[in-house]
């Protein structure tokens, strides 16, 4: 018997892990409900694949992977907010950035003398090898994080469903655009400590996605939203504990049945 | 006083000239209907009233005083339908986002902000649509609600941009006499633009016409005229009437017909 959910606790690192993650979970999925809502979740995408190339970079020349990713998803978001319309309908350029950031992130990684356990840990992410250092990090990112959306959250909400109005009535609707993917940006870097580059849609979109089908309501859809985002990170590490299977795999795979659990059952009745 | 004052007011947008020199005033608690061929300048027109457009010449007058923008004695409803279709937020929370919507916090509504919604709710007569989702609704409930919005705050002039667009007939002439009854109850200045003249007979005051540079104001006869439009489009304009509709027709052909799909300008 590998466990009882008290023998799982008894290890440092999986008190990190279940701390890492609920912390990260939390911001995930109050960005991501904005994400959402403002129909942007491919700029979660997009920040994620041009972190990756700050990541590999920072680490390359000894630098903390989580700073180096820092830097490269605010210097984006940011950009991107700027641009603004001008980003609209420019796939092709847009996808010809996004893999010339995982293409340069490759260029990094081939600089290592390791480097398959080091990329696998950054496109998947790593929960159970959360140091003291990055929990601590982690903390104070979401802090940060969750006390700026909340400063902003009501222009946000207001300029994401009727821009137009919102300028007229006086928000700076750019600012705030720029001000949201910024943290957008932070969400991003935090959510890749926990499921990795390439799963982040699994705690900034799922989750929320989720909860805008259960509810129709503002605040407890960003609460719900929340709630479900910490109870399938928990879950999915209690599950991968007991059966051996890669975490972000397990967390990724209930945000998925959660979401289509919840249309499946909505079509039904 | 009156609503709305255009003085000497010239406007151009980009290279086009919108309006030359123009002169007029809209009455406190009149529904004007806003015509005029696509890329006439009505939208032009409500963004500079709301103060987002720099003016050329002359200046601007809402209720005696100069634009500027974020004017509480204005509500909106613009032209762009940026929803999303599929879009899971309730009537009531939809309202409530545009509360205070510049200041900066968590939108938490109060005791107040939620007796504000229901008066704006009822005034569209709208309080079964607060628990439905926007998704759900059809495009009439929706533009009910976006009226309902523009009311938060009590406004004494409303800018309604294209309220009728990707509307049925009957939905339309529901919308119309919906605007006009608030006109009347509350005694709201309204500004309506609508692309067709004959959904708007019957219950504007006036209308104002645009084209080239050039505005008319004024009753429907005195505007929708040969002489008149003729200047306004700098073109032979014919004035049709058949079975209690009015028909602008340049050439043999009906203008303003089916040439309006989702520009703004």
């Amino acid at each position: 018997m590998r466990g009882t959910p008290t023998r799982m606790l008894e290890y440092d690192f999986m008190q990190r892990a279940f701390a890492a993650s609920g912390i990260v979970a939390v911001v995930a999925a109050a960005v991501g409900y904005f994400l959402v809502l403002r129909g942007q979740t491919f700029a979660g995408h997009a920040l994620s694949h041009v972190g990756f190339a700050g990541a590999t970079g920072a680490a390359l020349f000894g630098l903390s992977p989580l700073g180096g990713m820092l830097v490269f998803t605010i210097a984006a978001g940011v950009s991107m907010g700027l641009l603004g319309e001008r980003l609209s309908g420019r796939d092709v350029a847009i996808g010809i950035v996004l893999s010339l950031a995982l293409a340069f992130g490759l260029f990094f990684l081939s600089f290592y003398s390791t480097n398959s356990a080091q990329a696998t840990s950054i496109l998947f992410g790593n929960v159970l090898a959360v140091s003291k250092a990055t929990l601590g990090s982690l903390v104070i990112l979401a802090f940060i994080t969750l006390a700026a959306l909340a400063f902003i959250s009501r222009p946000l909400a207001f300029s994401s469903l009727q821009p137009e109005l919102a300028e007229a009535k006086g928000v700076p609707i750019r600012l705030v655009g720029v001000l949201f993917l910024a943290l957008v940006a932070l969400a991003v870097a935090q959510s890749v400590q926990i499921v990795g580059v390439l799963l982040v849609f699994a705690l900034m979109v799922g989750p929320p996605a989720t909860a805008q089908l259960l509810t129709n309501r503002l605040i407890p859809g960003i609460l719900l939203s929340a709630g479900l985002a910490v109870a399938e990170a928990w879950a999915g590490i209690a599950l991968a504990f007991h059966v051996d299977w890669p975490t972000s795999f397990c967390i990724t795979l209930l945000s998925a049945a959660a979401y289509l659990g919840v249309l499946l059952f909505r079509r039904s009745v | 006083m009156n609503a709305l004052e255009l003085d000497r007011v010239s406007l151009s947008r980009g290279e086009k000239t919108i309006l030359s020199d123009v002169t007029l005033a809209v009455g406190e608690g009149e529904f004007v209907g806003v015509l005029g061929a696509n890329g006439a300048g009505k939208t032009t027109l409500m963004k500079a009233v709301l103060g987002l457009l720099p003016l050329d010449k002359g200046d601007i007058r809402v209720f005696g005083k100069p634009v500027s923008r974020g004017n509480a004695a204005i509500g909106y409803m613009p032209q762009t339908r940026s929803l999303p279709p599929e879009l899971r937020l309730s009537g009531r929370d939809f309202l409530a986002t545009a509360i205070r919507g510049d200041r900066w916090g968590v939108p938490l509504p109060g005791k107040d902000d939620r007796r504000e919604i229901d008066r704006c709710l009822d005034a569209v007569g709208a309080q079964h649509l607060a628990s439905h989702s926007l998704g759900d609704m059809s495009g009439g409930e929706r533009q009910r609600l976006m009226i309902a919005q523009a009311l938060i705050g009590s406004p004494r002039l409303l800018l309604l941009d294209e309220p009728l667009i990707s509307l049925d007939p009957h939905q339309q002439g529901i919308v119309v006499h919906l605007v006009r009854d608030l006109s009347r109850s509350l005694g709201l200045t309204v500004l309506f633009s609508a692309h067709e003249l004959n959904q708007l007979l019957g219950a504007v005051d006036r209308v104002l016409y645009l084209g080239h540079g050039h505005a008319a104001l004024g009753k429907v006869d005195e505007v929708i005229n040969p002489d008149t439009l003729s200047r306004l489009y700098d073109a032979p304009i014919e004035v049709v009437r058949a079975g209690g509709h009015i028909f602008v027709m340049s050439g043999g052909q009906i203008v303003e017909r089916d040439r309006h799909e989702g520009h703004t300008h």
